[in-house]
């Protein structure tokens, strides 16, 4: 006999084997649409590409990083906000526009977790496309560091960049419930999108200090990418900064599910 | 005649008011990737010997690039016209204008106008304090005449930046969603008009290249004339090339919607 827990995971994997379904149809509706937005990606990585490259032609190292370890590190930067993409941006986005419209009261009606419908209701395809690309960059980098990463080290990595992709999930939607309070939550969300471009500089560029100490623990974006790129070739003297970065992703995590919990229950519905 | 539009004039600056916060935190929020960037630079120069220079930048130089990039960027960026425009071909509402006596051109100027002076205004107290904070960095204009010359020189990259937003949204016309077609150029205009870095740190071959497409004019040029980079009788032909691509905006900005217009109205029947 199977447990109830059992039989919750099969429903919320078939659900969400439907919620695919719908995605992939939606998206062939406009092929060249789809097409064209993986080309935009595209030409942005290799625009990040470009600008290492171009200052890696006047330098041979930055804060102890050297031209292939930060082409991996913005690789691994790109596959991490790639993934987060694919999953969760655009769903992300349009919680604010569900509480406008009162869509989330039908939403909240439904007999399903309502954080679930929310945060994966779509999955945007071209985002794969783009991190098999960053994929392949990654690779490609180990390639010419000429380093071939251990079981530990590729679990490692693995590991790290679930904890980054859920630190930008969770802070991004901190963001949206702030949708609750104010309409014009839309801006503060486009606002996150900032918050990635310092997640590709090595974290040896900045120095001790507040902008440091912020975007460590608070706004973890310094370790996001670097963690996981460092855990792949094996950089780090100790585990501490593995455990720093879990730990602060479950600590998002926690808070993100408080605030949705709170605002959840001051929520009125779109009509009132 | 000009009563009507100093009216579109008043009524823009109402409309963006109300986005006053938002913009706040829009300039506040691309601070941080403006930190990030500085902070890049100052490690890729702590890793060479003093007084080192990259493409002919000293740190200081560098580092005014950037903050003189942001100004400019405040100063000139479309922020919603060429979304707005694009959604008014889609959803008809240019029908209006088609019978109205006003030029719709001129209307999006007045608009684009009044959207830039409310958007620098609330930007000047975030950018203001991230200037005083590296003021140790920002290096003042070269001479009187680099001053005035940045100063004409933004206000021609804000024509620029307007007819090209201009164009690129009157694709509407001929396609569904425009979105895609302005962020693939936006991207060549981020890494050609010298928003990423210095168009001189690129191999000579190439940065001689993009000074004959249009993006530097629209950053590139007026930083440099603030700097001193640019002087004498080069100064006097970039002014010229940047004019130059001005009027060719603004020709291909009338011809644009003179085709589109004709192609609306055969559909609309």
């Amino acid at each position: 006999m199977e447990t109830k827990t059992q039989s919750a995971w099969r429903r919320y994997a078939s659900l969400y084997a439907e919620l695919w379904k719908n995605s992939v149809v939606r998206e062939m509706q406009f092929k060249a649409n789809f097409l064209l937005w993986i080309v935009v990606e595209l030409l942005w990585f290799a625009l990040q590409l470009a600008f290492m490259s171009v200052v890696y032609s006047h330098t041979e190292s930055i804060a102890g990083w050297t031209r292939w370890q930060v082409v991996l590190l913005v690789g691994c930067s790109n596959l991490i906000q790639q993934l987060f993409t694919a999953f969760f941006l655009t769903n992300l986005m349009e919680i604010s526009e569900h509480i406008r419209t009162g869509r989330l009261d039908f939403m909240l009606l439904l007999p399903v977790n309502t954080r679930f419908l929310v945060s994966l209701r779509k999955v945007d395809l071209g985002a794969f496309a783009n991190a098999a690309a960053a994929g392949a960059v990654v690779v490609y980098a180990l390639h010419r560091l000429a380093h071939v990463p251990t079981v530990a080290e590729i679990l490692g990595f693995g590991a790290m960049a679930l904890a980054g992709l859920s630190v930008h999930y969770s802070l991004m939607f901190l963001l949206s419930t702030v949708a609750f309070y104010t309409v014009r939550a839309q801006g503060i969300v486009f606002g996150y999108y900032n918050l990635f471009n310092i997640a590709r500089i090595p974290d040896g560029a900045f120095p001790p200090g507040t902008f440091r100490r912020v975007f460590t623990f608070v706004l973890p974006m310094i370790l996001v990418a670097n963690i996981p790129t460092r855990a792949l070739l094996g950089t780090m003297a100790s585990p501490l900064p593995m455990a720093l970065l879990a730990g602060i992703a479950l600590v998002l995590f926690a808070a993100s599910e408080w605030f949705w919990r709170r605002a959840l229950t001051r929520y009125a519905g779109a009509s009132s | 005649m000009m009563g009507k539009y100093l009216h579109v004039l008043g009524i823009g600056i109402q409309n963006t008011l109300v986005y006053r916060a938002n913009f706040l935190f829009r300039a506040a929020a691309s601070l941080v990737p403006l930190a990030g960037t500085i902070y890049l630079w100052k490690a890729i120069y702590g890793g060479q010997h003093a007084d080192a220079s990259i493409g002919g930048y000293t740190i200081s130089q560098m580092v005014s690039y950037y903050l003189l990039v942001t100004l400019v960027d405040a100063f000139t960026a479309v922020a919603e016209d060429d979304w707005q425009i694009a959604a008014e071909i889609k959803d008809g509402n240019i029908s209006q204008f088609l019978l109205k006596p006003i030029d719709y051109l001129t209307y999006r100027l007045c608009l684009y106008l009044s959207g830039r002076a409310i958007y620098t205004t609330v930007a000047l107290v975030p950018v203001g304090i991230f200037l005083f904070v590296l003021r140790g960095y920002l290096v003042p204009p070269h001479d009187a005449m680099a001053l005035v010359g940045f100063m004409a020189s933004c206000a021609l990259a804000g024509l620029l930046q307007f007819f090209l937003a201009y164009v690129m949204a009157m694709l509407a016309f001929w396609v569904l969603d425009v979105s895609t077609f302005i962020f693939i150029q936006f991207a060549f205009e981020y890494i050609a008009s010298g928003h990423l870095f210095p168009l001189d740190i690129l191999p000579a071959g190439l940065a001689r290249a993009i000074q004959f497409t249009p993006y530097p004019y629209l950053l590139h040029f007026p930083v440099s004339v603030y700097l001193g980079r640019i002087e004498g009788p080069r100064l006097w032909q970039g002014f010229a090339m940047q004019i130059a691509w001005v009027v060719a905006g603004y020709l291909a900005a009338r011809l644009a919607w003179s085709r589109g217009v004709k192609r609306y109205s055969a559909v609309g029947g």
